[in-house]
């Protein structure tokens, strides 16, 4: 298992900060206190983190968020962004309507 | 489903040239781009771009964005536009949203150059309408003719603040602040001096502590950090302003890279997720090249190179050239991009911090911290000398790649020599004639024509001047110095423009001789 994976470590209590209703995801309107919250709930990777709270998943795709929900994630963890893995990525690349993906056009 | 010999995805600078290069040699090429309108970045760069003739220095972004796409239709290319490519799989197949449909095609090879996006920074208020991405910024001015806002203040001191505080500037709006976390200015010297002796005061070590405002920003406190980037109590600094522009970095968009199983890697130097891919762009599956941003933030000089082997690349895994031609091709681009690749500002030099230049000069500390250089510091560059009558003053003072100064004096009295990132020096047994065409090439505008001996008591400075209303001959105002401040009255002996000058006018304002060393700059009475 990849050392940052390894739950067993303990990373400590949540500690409220000042700051903890920013707003990271603007789109899913999720707050720097909840993504922190969600890693002392168990949520280490930002795959996790982004089925538990939807972050990345709203109008953008995470073009604003990811990189700032990396960071938090990371320092929570207390490791270095980098060895973060990024969340999947998956089509459609960007937000499209469901009429326009099931929509199949033969050329 | 639809095939095509080459799909390229994004038709920015390296999109197009690869699409050039491949559809010269014989591939039917197809360039996908999400956007209305093709050249992604390059029609937003009114500026004149560094490097030497081969990388297209100092001609305007824009144009360059025009001639490559002119090129592209002639060699018969097909750009389509408002053309998202949302999903990238096995076997080179892409789904493409055009209307209301997806579109599916297959390329027997792919060239990504689907470039970067924004980075942001986050602090109390930082989703207020009014703070905005510098490439927002510049989208609205330079596309639309939209004034972003009135009184900005800029976060990011690298090229892109640095170059999009001077558009600001020219589109009217005044920046109040141009403000980094980083203790030195991340970009060009000579950016950061053009903003500068404008007067716009730069607080490096400094950070945004909150935007104010209720539904849209009405100011900004910023304060000083420490080597940690913690805020330093009691150094708060307020300034009232509409818009808060942020130039942060870029992250490469490499998500289709690594959904279609491409091997990545998280590399901070080259600014995020990248694809692992060679020298040339080709990556971990075969037929699926990159090029530009999305393998590594760089500038567009580099990615039209980087596009342009690529776009060879991808032609000889088809088998449409042998591999001599793909060597010998590749190696004449390998040394213009080894070129643009040299100097202070290089990949392999970032996060070093020079005390020389390769001259053995000591570099300006002054610049680094404030944007411009001292003016005890400005004579031992080998740019500047004195001497009586008009003769060109080179505050060019950093090692970066460019040369056009060189080649544009008719008289041969600037040299700069084979290695493109030397400092210019005045070639002194040739004699200025006060052409200026120096002053107009110079994408930095770090050049001065300077007389001395103009009459009797004052001499005549001629700088290169980028501004609307154009001041006219006769008309009074203060000449201030390369820190912005006033240093003198100041008069306008003429205003020069000619088709050769590409937009840079050249304004003669005379001052007291005394301050001929010191006076950068003409700010209009009002």
């Amino acid at each position: 298992m990849h050392s940052v994976n390894d739950r067993s470590r303990d990373i400590g209590e949540f500690v409220p900060q000042p700051d903890d209703d920013m707003l990271i995801c603007r789109c899913e309107e999720i707050t720097k206190g909840e993504i922190r919250k969600a890693v002392h709930d168990g949520m280490w990777t930002l795959t996790e983190i982004r089925r538990y709270l939807r972050t990345g998943m709203g109008l953008c795709q995470g073009q604003t968020c990811s990189k700032l929900v990396k960071g938090i994630v990371a320092r929570e963890l207390g490791v270095s962004p980098a060895e973060l893995e990024p969340a999947t990525s998956r089509a459609p690349m960007r937000p499209t309507e469901m009429r326009i993906l099931a929509n199949e056009v033969e050329d | 489903m639809k095939r095509y010999d080459l799909i390229i995805v994004g038709a920015g600078p390296s999109g197009l040239s690869a699409a050039i290069e491949a559809a010269k040699r014989g591939l039917k090429v197809v360039v996908f781009d999400e956007n209305e309108k093709p050249g992604g970045q390059l029609f937003k760069q009114i500026h004149k771009f560094f490097g030497s003739k081969e990388h297209k220095a100092k001609i305007r972004g824009f144009k360059i964005g025009e001639d490559l796409l002119k090129e592209a239709d002639s060699v018969g290319v097909e750009v389509v536009l408002n053309a998202t490519v949302c999903g990238m799989y096995q076997d080179r197949e892409v789904t493409v949203r055009i209307g209301d449909g997806i579109h599916h095609y297959k390329g027997d090879a792919i060239i990504i150059a689907t470039g970067a996006a924004e980075n942001m920074v986050t602090f109390p208020g930082w989703t207020l309408p009014g703070v905005i991405g510098a490439g927002a910024a510049q989208t609205m001015m330079n596309l639309h003719g939209v004034k972003p806002g009135s009184k900005i203040l800029m976060l990011g001191s690298g090229n892109v603040g640095l170059v999009v505080s001077f558009q600001l500037l020219q589109c009217g709006c005044e920046v109040v602040a141009l403000v980094d976390a980083a203790p030195r200015v991340g970009g060009y010297g000579v950016h950061a001096a053009k903003v500068a002796r404008t007067g716009v005061p730069f607080y490096l070590s400094h950070t945004i502590v909150e935007a104010e405002g209720e539904d849209h920003v009405t100011g900004v406190t910023i304060a000083e950090v420490d080597s940690s980037f913690k805020f330093i109590p009691g150094t708060e600094k307020h300034f009232d302003v509409d818009t808060i522009c942020l130039a942060v970095g870029l992250s490469p968009m490499s998500q289709l890279l690594k959904m279609a199983g491409c091997k990545m890697e998280d590399n901070p130097k080259r600014g995020g997720q990248v694809p692992i891919c060679d020298e040339y762009g080709r990556t971990s599956i075969p037929g699926v090249f990159v090029a530009g941003d999305v393998s590594g933030i760089e500038e567009a000089s580099s990615a039209m190179i980087e596009g342009r082997m690529a776009g060879i690349a991808a032609a000889e895994y088809l088998g449409f050239i042998e591999k001599e031609e793909l060597d010998t091709n590749l190696e004449e681009l390998d040394s213009a991009l080894d070129g643009l690749r040299q100097g202070m500002f290089a990949p392999k030099n970032r996060g070093k911090i020079p005390e020389k230049t390769d001259e053995g000069i000591d570099i300006s500390m002054s610049l680094l911290k404030k944007g411009y250089v001292g003016d005890d510091e400005i004579e031992r560059f080998p740019g500047v000398t004195r001497k009586a009558g008009i003769h060109p003053v080179i505050e060019c003072t950093q090692n970066i790649p460019c040369n056009p100064c060189q080649d544009s004096c008719p008289k041969k009295c600037i040299k700069i020599g084979p290695n493109i990132t030397a400092l210019p020096a005045i070639n002194e047994d040739n004699k200025c004639i006060g052409c200026g065409m120096c002053v107009a090439s110079c994408s930095g505008q770090a050049i001065f024509l300077v007389d001395e001996t103009y009459e009797e008591g004052y001499a005549s400075i001629t700088l290169p001047y980028e501004f609307l209303p154009l001041p006219v001959a006769g008309q009074k105002g203060i000449a201030l110095g390369r820190d912005g401040k006033k240093v003198c009255e100041a008069e306008v002996i003429s205003v020069k423009s000619a088709p050769a000058f590409d937009k840079t006018h050249l304004l003669t304002m005379k001052v007291p001789s005394e301050y001929v060393m010191k006076a950068r700059f003409f700010k209009a009475e009002v």
